[in-house]
């Protein structure tokens, strides 16, 4: 980009004899306005041109870091393995994340997305016992508050996945599957809280009623850990970050490396045992579970290193493009011909 | 107050209302019924003195101010959305949050009128507060009271210096002849004195008035707000009728000067005084881009039904696909759900709320502070500030600003507009002989060399005529010699810094005696002079005319009177005057330091002044004052005095020709001492003082062109009318010639003298034809009475009055013949050739005759030396109509003619006024602007003004130009209203033109830079802000728009509303303003250097239907990039709705600015402050807020959204590609179009970053190449007045000198 700071003199062309002779003499109180850089529109300024010549050094430099990044991430991203349920498990030695895939749900349909009620969820009393609007017609329920009230939580995904690894003599080793650490930190704990604390949670949620699709109420939702239960349940934290796409995976289970040197989940045959419940005909969806390693850069997605890559040479190219018009018109107008 | 029952209360109103409809009003005095309850006043019917100019009342402010607002229908389309967005099945948002954004425009819109409003009652109130003297019965005296207690019939009293509280019919004056000067300055600006006589037989000759004995009724008409039409009559109790008219009347506002007091009685008060009836608010134009705007806004009103429409469609199937009810979608509350089709109905109002923000809500602001700053810097320009008169460029329409940079035609005055209006006397023709005042020309051009400094113009001034003429040339009286100076020096002083007194720089006051018609005179004085023409003609000029003589020493402070058009001020008066403030400490310093200088170039005056002593002069005066030595030892003692006092005469004229026809008498020793209602005070060379009994004035008017007066001689105690008028209006009015004394060389005085004044007219002097006539006693009887029963006349008085001058007019003998220049102003010529280089066609209007109007079209470079010039005139339509066919078929074959193409000359029209009538005729109009479209200027003399507002009428109705007209005087004003910009030129004669136009200027010379860099700078910052604005809205919506194709078309907006509209309000808003306000495509001395940059805003200029389309594609592209390639990147993973809306947001936000920036021309320090500011703004908010925001705005819950995701090195990556592809279309555009086929603009972009010597160098080169053949031109016109390239000219062409003496 062309930059040449063209300050000009302050006092530029017309200086205008300043407030001379007697006639100033009454200029206490002149309209003269004053002859400063800012009113008089001379502020110093930088006025690039955008010229070939100008431009070409930007488009080899982004052509230049574009593309080794390019590289660099779709690397990254095919180092991820990624698998959906028929797939074969790898020697990583990191941890693996367990996603459950819907598609074709709209968790992102505006009804849906407001049909839920923050303030019940903070652990608002008064919302407990009395939802929000938003949450109709999954409010109340024979004359009880619902809680967690809303479409969302009524909507609860609610298959349970195990994993087992059968060995080489064919017994059937459960996976262990950390369901801590899968919703955000925030969440789990600013954002959602329990009724009253977390000491007894039966009372705390007495006088509401379940959602109408749930099987038990929402404290009861982990029996294993009462730290996992009530709003605070991280499966129904992470269900109630409704998605933004119609196909979506979720954060289910992880499974934690064992150690630096042992593969997460060696290989072998394994088998995941799904409770069906969730019903996905009713919008032609379809459920996946998906194994993934991640980096820093999250999931495998190739396409944000196939797109630096496409766009460092497209910038490259039209670096070289402008080097031939730069060549061809440029020299034309830097002698100052005629307009015209 | 007692109790009145209603129907009393209806009945009076109607009673009230009646009262003031009527076209009489009876009104009586109020004194009998002082003290009486309101029911029983005479008068309660009419409006009290206590003015009100607040549009609202505390109470009704919001419901009134909201009514206003709702006015514009952008408001209404608003409100209606977030109306909208509380019907429960079409909502979009948080019904409550939906109204943030019109609330907070209409309540910012609120404050400002509030404000403004506020301002106008403080100085309502302040006014209404201001003391005067009401005469009480009680008290029997007058006693201070208020403005606002002032009613109609009271009696007032005003003291000098005072400004009149409301219309007064004037009774009383302190003065012996009864008479009262007001000055009308804060009424039509025009400073001269005027005077006021006491309604004629009811002066009371006491010494008081006696308001309790004033038993008459004073019936006067409905008021209105002409200013100087006013018919009233006084009917006494012995039913006597006096008339009376204006010059009775004194004029709320008016200041009363040079007269002790006066008392008057009220006839109008408050609203219906004249100067309130005048006070019209500001002008409300549209500008032709906020037109083009409003359609492309119905074109975004459409795109946004598309739209919506799509997505009601999409919507439904969507709904139609679904094999059963999924778990995402929500029932009612009842637990149903809509039809697919009713919900796809519903939907299609959903997505209009959701995507309301295409139509630009903001962009009606935005424009008017984009105005507010534009015309911040347009006012504060130092280029246009004059220093003369302390005024700086006045902008009194708001919103026009940008059509400044898109004017195709010019139409200009020419008189005070083109010229200076400053009159100069220059030669005159007597009894058919020329006396061509060859020093007085000589003395002009010396003045003209130094026009800047006017400290050497009093150096080398000669000295004034009078010293020639001293009764004693011998007498070196020191104390007269030293006061002379000091007082001329105090008179330019003042002249210059507050224009005191009218017309009275030493260029117009001084005129140099032609040596041949000094002897002449002398000769004639020593003979008998009362009937000697020569004589005659010096007192004609002396006596005939308005003139009023005022002293200087007179106390001339003007009071600031609060003109109500200051009330009207804009926020950015107050801005302004705020910094001045600020700065007055400078200016404070600077004139204490410039003090001594004054003081030093005042004794070096008196010094050089004796240098300077003009030897030829003094030998005239000395050589043959024998006879005038011994007349005026006759009078030594009344001589001494009134010398003394002569040197400090100052003269107030209305019109520059009289007062420097009187001058030009002074000169020759006619000088006019004094001026009352029926006396004028002349004296003679000799030193004697003649008091000339007036009779009777017949003012000037524009039907009868002439002025005359009536006086009887006091030596001959004949009954003389002197004439003055233009030729044409005189000629034909001739009589007898008077030359019966001149038996022996019977000349034919009218013919000679029509020579001389063709010649005259030739030079490009104002010619006035000066006559005398003796009319005898028994024909002035009668006709007196005729007078003053057309005087009294209640209908058609302007009529009658005219009829009686027209009686009295007839037989005049021709005296002789004045020549008055009226010079150019500085750099008219320089103007009008950039104007045209710049595509600019200029028109001339005047009323002048054409070989006047002529001469200065050649002297001002509106017409050149080898253009072709067609001359019109004609008497009758079928010649008109043939010598236009004609004309236009020339016209037509020469343009055609491949090989006139380089050689064609250009083409000029020149057209009077009678034939444009025929040519205007709606049958001829059509061949007539076809034909004045192909000439490069037109010249139109000897027309009305009416003709010249039909002129820019039919022009800019047929060509569907944008026009301009200029004018400085009352006859413009049509004209400045019927054009797209009217300026107005603050000059000599008044402030009409300024009061009616769109703009004031100062001269004329500053429209090249008002036009060429204001005009050019306001339109393309307008026009690319405007389209930025379009592209903004339209690029962030459109997000939302895509995202419909993901979310079922139900409505969704991923992003937090809160942060949508602190999007639209904060983040992105003030750089676009800046944009507007500040951008500068190309410097100032390279659009003043290269006027043809001007064209590129003709037409549609920058804002063109594609330039509109293209951004709004532009914008398509962008805001699919910005959304798919977050949506590729975010594809199949875990990322929740609002986590994907944070990214798609701040994408957009950096596309948007950065956008901008290729659009921005020139960074200064501001420009960096304000973008890097909103960047900063933004996050520092978002992130705020979502730190703060739990449970607040559900559903969006930003939470710690915008903290993870910055944590993420993903959403950098993201941010950084989809920027760069988004923007990589229009940047490379840009690239490829500056540099394959750049603009001209471009080019001057690239000559602008030259260093300043080198570019001036260029600018320089490339004129002479431009002007190829007009080389030869341009050395014969560069001086600034023609009158200083002529002068070796003049004399020697002028046959008049030599041939006829």
């Amino acid at each position: 980009m062309a930059s040449s700071y063209n300050a000009k003199e302050e006092d530029g062309h017309h200086s205008g004899a300043p407030a001379h002779g007697g006639a100033a003499a009454a200029a206490a109180k002149s309209k003269k306005p004053d002859n400063t850089a800012f009113k008089q529109q001379r502020l110093p300024a930088w006025q690039p041109i955008l010229t070939a010549g100008t431009v070409l050094p930007a488009f080899f430099v982004i052509g230049l870091i574009f593309i080794p990044i390019g590289i660099g991430l779709f690397v990254t991203s095919n180092n991820i393995r990624e698998f959906e349920v028929t797939a074969t498990p790898t020697r990583d030695t990191s941890n693996v994340f367990m996603y459950y895939g819907l598609s074709n749900f709209y968790q992102n349909h505006r009804r849906y997305v407001k049909s839920r009620d923050d303030s019940q969820l903070y652990g608002d009393r008064s919302a407990l016992t009395n939802p929000s609007k938003e949450c109709e017609p999954y409010r109340m329920s024979d004359g009880q508050a619902i809680a967690p009230c809303g479409a969302i939580a009524n909507s609860l995904f609610n298959d349970t996945l195990e994993l087992y690894h059968i060995d080489s003599n064919g017994t059937r080793n459960t996976i262990p599957l950390v369901k801590k650490g899968i919703a955000w930190w925030t969440d789990k704990h600013v954002k959602f809280r329990n009724p009253g604390g977390n000491n007894n949670l039966t009372a705390a949620f007495r006088g509401t009623s379940k959602p109408v699709n749930w099987r038990k109420p929402v404290y009861d939702l982990d029996p294993s850990d009462p730290d996992n239960n009530g709003f605070i349940n991280e499966d129904f934290i992470v269900w109630m970050r409704t998605a933004a796409l119609p196909t979506f995976r979720k954060l289910y289970r992880i499974i934690q490396k064992k150690a630096v040197t042992t593969p997460t989940l060696p290989s072998g045959r394994y088998v995941l045992n799904i409770s069906y419940n969730y019903p996905v005909l009713s919008f032609d969806g379809r459920k996946r579970m998906i194994l993934s390693t991640i980096s820093w850069m999250g999931g495998k997605n190739p396409f944000l290193g196939i797109a630096y890559i496409t766009v460092g040479s497209i910038c490259f190219f039209l670096g070289v493009v402008l080097l031939i018009i730069h060549h061809k018109y440029d020299t034309r107008n830097n002698s100052a011909d005629i307009p015209n | 107050m007692t109790w009145r029952s209603p129907l009393a209360v209806v009945r009076d109103a109607l009673s009230g209302q009646r009262a003031r409809e009527k076209d009489l009003r009876n009104l009586v005095s109020n004194l009998p019924y002082e003290g009486l309850d309101r029911a029983k006043q005479p008068n309660r019917y009419f409006p009290g003195n206590a003015i009100k100019t607040t549009k609202y009342t505390v109470l009704l402010f919001i419901p009134m101010n909201l009514f206003e607002q709702f006015h514009r229908l952008a408001n209404i389309y608003f409100v209606g959305l977030a109306i909208l967005n509380f019907v429960p099945v079409v909502n979009a948002f948080q019904p409550e949050v939906a109204l943030i954004p019109i609330c907070v425009i209409l309540s910012l819109t609120a404050l400002k009128d509030a404000w403004e409003d506020f301002r106008r009652y403080q100085s309502d109130r302040k006014l209404n507060n201001t003391p005067c003297f009401i005469y009480s019965r009680r008290e029997k005296q007058f006693m201070e009271r208020r403005w606002k207690d002032v009613r109609v019939g009271d009696f007032v009293k005003v003291v000098c210096n005072e400004i009149v509280p409301a219309d007064l019919l004037l009774l009383h004056t302190s003065d012996p002849a009864s008479v009262c000067h007001i000055e009308t300055a804060n009424l039509d600006g025009e400073t001269n004195l005027k005077q006021r006589r006491v309604v004629p037989s009811l002066c009371i000759s006491d010494p008081e008035l006696e308001p309790e004995s004033f038993n008459s009724i004073v019936v006067c008409e409905k008021p209105d707000d002409n200013l100087n039409h006013f018919k009233c009559y006084v009917e006494k109790p012995d039913k006597e009728k006096v008339g009376a008219g204006i010059e009775s009347l004194l004029l709320r506002g008016c200041t009363v000067r040079n007269t002790d007091h006066a008392v008057g009685f009220v006839v109008y008060a408050g609203h219906e005084t004249k100067s309130m009836l005048n006070n019209h608010g500001p002008r409300y134009k549209r500008s032709k881009l906020e037109r083009r705007l409003n359609t492309d806004v119905i074109f975004c009103v459409i795109l946004l039904f598309v739209m919506c429409l799509v997505g009601a469609v999409g919507h439904f199937v969507w709904l139609q696909s679904l094999p059963s009810v999924p778990p995402y979608l929500v029932p009612h509350s009842a637990g149903l759900l809509d039809s697919p089709g009713l919900s796809g109905f519903y939907m299609f109002f959903t997505l209009i709320i959701l995507l309301q923000v295409l139509i630009p809500i903001s962009l009606y602001v935005s424009i008017e502070l984009v105005k507010i700053g534009q015309i911040f810097f347009i006012t504060n320009d130092i280029d246009l500030y004059d220093e003369e008169t302390d005024s700086s460029m006045q902008c009194k329409a708001l919103n026009i600003t940008e059509d400044l940079g898109q004017i195709e035609y010019i139409f200009s005055d020419k008189t005070g507009t083109l010229t200076e209006n400053k009159m100069v006397f220059r030669r005159c023709s007597i009894m058919g002989t020329e006396y061509p005042h060859k020093e007085n020309a000589i003395r002009l051009t010396v003045l003209d060399e130094h026009e800047s400094e006017e400290e050497v113009i009093f150096n080398q001034r000669p000295l004034p005529p009078r010293a020639g003429w001293t009764l004693d040339p011998e007498d070196t009286n020191p104390e007269r010699k030293q006061h002379q100076p000091g007082s001329q020096r105090k008179s330019k002083v003042s002249g210059n810094a507050q224009r005191d007194a009218a017309f009275s720089s030493p260029l117009e006051t001084e005129v140099i005696p032609d040596r041949k018609l000094l002897q002449q005179i002398s000769g004639a004085e020593c003979g008998g002079w009362q009937i000697d023409p020569y004589l005659d003609f010096f007192l004609a000029l002396a006596i005939c005319n308005t003139v009023v003589v005022s002293m200087a020493t007179a106390q001339r402070q003007r009071v600031n009177w609060l003109s109500h058009s200051s009330q009207r001020n804009t926020p950015l008066d107050t801005l302004s005057n705020l910094v001045k403030r600020a700065g007055s400490f400078r200016h404070i310093f600077t004139s204490w330091q410039h003090t001594p200088k004054q003081s030093r170039t005042l004794s070096e005056d008196s010094v050089i002044e004796e240098d300077h002593f003009n030897p030829p002069v003094k030998t005239e005066g000395a050589g043959d004052t024998n006879g005038l030595q011994t007349c005026s030892l006759q009078t030594p003692s009344q001589c001494d005095k009134p010398a003394a006092t002569s040197n400090k005469l100052s003269y107030e004229a209305e019109s520059p020709d009289e007062a420097a026809l009187v001058y030009a008498a002074k000169a020759y020793g006619f000088t006019l001492l004094a001026r009352t209602h029926d006396s004028v005070t002349v004296r003679l060379p000799s030193g004697q003082d003649l008091e000339f009994e007036v009779l009777d004035t017949l003012a000037f008017d524009s039907n009868r062109k002439r002025m005359s007066i009536l006086v009887r001689h006091p030596i001959t105690r004949e009954c003389v009318l002197y004439t003055k008028g233009a030729d044409y209006a005189i000629m034909e009015l001739l009589g007898t010639p008077y030359a019966e004394h001149f038996s022996g060389s019977q000349k034919n005085i009218a013919s000679d003298t029509q020579h001389h004044l063709d010649c005259y007219a030739k030079e490009g002097l104002r010619t006035l034809c000066i006559t005398k006539k003796v009319v005898c006693d028994e024909a002035y009887e009668s006709w007196s009475v005729n007078r003053q029963r057309a005087l009294a006349a209640m209908e058609n008085r302007e009529e009658l009055i005219m009829e009686t001058a027209v009686q009295l007019e007839t037989n005049l003998s021709l005296l002789g013949a004045t020549g008055v220049e009226d010079r150019l102003q500085e750099s008219v010529p320089d103007t009008i050739v950039a104007l045209r280089e710049a595509g600019i066609q200029v028109w001339v209007l005047t009323g002048d005759k054409p070989e006047t109007a002529v001469n200065i079209g050649y002297a001002c470079r509106l017409l050149e030396e080898e253009d072709l010039v067609i001359n019109m005139s004609c008497n009758n339509k079928r010649t008109c109509t043939s010598i236009l066919d004609c004309t236009l078929e020339e016209v037509r074959r020469y343009n055609e003619d491949p090989r006139n193409v380089d050689t064609t000359p250009d083409i000029s029209l020149v057209i009077d006024g009678r034939t444009l009538t025929m040519a205007l005729a709606s049958d001829l109009q059509d061949r007539f602007v076809d034909l004045a479209k192909r000439c490069r200027s037109v010249l139109c003399c000897r027309v009305t003004p009416l003709q010249k507002s039909w002129v820019v009428k039919v022009v800019r109705e047929k060509l569907k130009v944008m026009t301009l007209a200029v004018g400085d005087g009352a006859n413009d004003v049509n004209m400045i209203q019927a054009a797209d910009i009217g300026i107005g030129i603050s000059g000599q004669e008044g402030m009409q033109a300024v009061m009616a136009s769109d703009f004031a200027i100062s001269h004329f010379k500053h429209l090249k830079r008002l036009l060429l860099v204001h005009g050019h700078w306001c339109h393309t910052r307008l026009a690319n802000m405007i389209i930025y604005f379009f592209y903004k809205n339209v690029a962030y919506v459109n997000l939302l728009f895509w995202y419909q194709f993901f979310c079922g078309f139900s409505g969704t907006a991923m992003i937090d509303y809160w942060l949508m509209i602190f999007f639209n309000l904060f983040f992105t808003s003030v750089p676009p303003i800046m944009f507007g306000i500040m951008d500068k495509d190309v410097s100032a001395e390279m659009l003043m250097g290269v006027p043809e940059l001007y064209r590129t805003g003709q037409g549609a200029g920058e804002y063109t239907f594609s330039t509109f389309w293209v951004s709004i594609l532009d914008a398509f592209y962008q805001s699919l990039v910005c959304f798919f390639v977050p949506y590729l990147a975010y594809q199949d993973s875990d990322i929740d709705v609002f986590t994907f809306g944070t990214p798609l947001n701040t994408i957009s936000l950096f596309t948007i600015l950065l956008h901008l920036s290729i659009e921005i021309k020139a960074w200064t320090l501001v420009h960096w402050v304000i973008m890097l500011g909103s960047v900063a703004l933004y996050f520092i908010v978002t992130l705020a807020y979502s730190a703060i925001c739990v449970t607040c705005n559900p559903p969006s819950n930003p939470y710690w959204i915008l903290q993870s995701q910055m944590a993420d090195p993903m959403f950098y990556l993201i941010c950084i590609i989809t920027t760069v592809v988004a923007l990589l279309p229009r940047y490379m555009f840009h690239v490829l179009r500056n540099s394959i086929s750049p603009s001209p603009l471009m080019q001057a972009r690239h000559l602008d970053r030259l260093v300043p010597s080198s570019r001036d160098q260029w600018i320089k080169e490339w004129r002479t190449f431009r002007g190829g053949g007009h080389v030869k031109r341009s050395g014969l016109s560069t001086p600034t007045s023609p009158t200083l390239d002529t002068p070796v000219d003049i004399y020697p062409q002028s046959p008049t000198a030599s041939d006829i003496t």
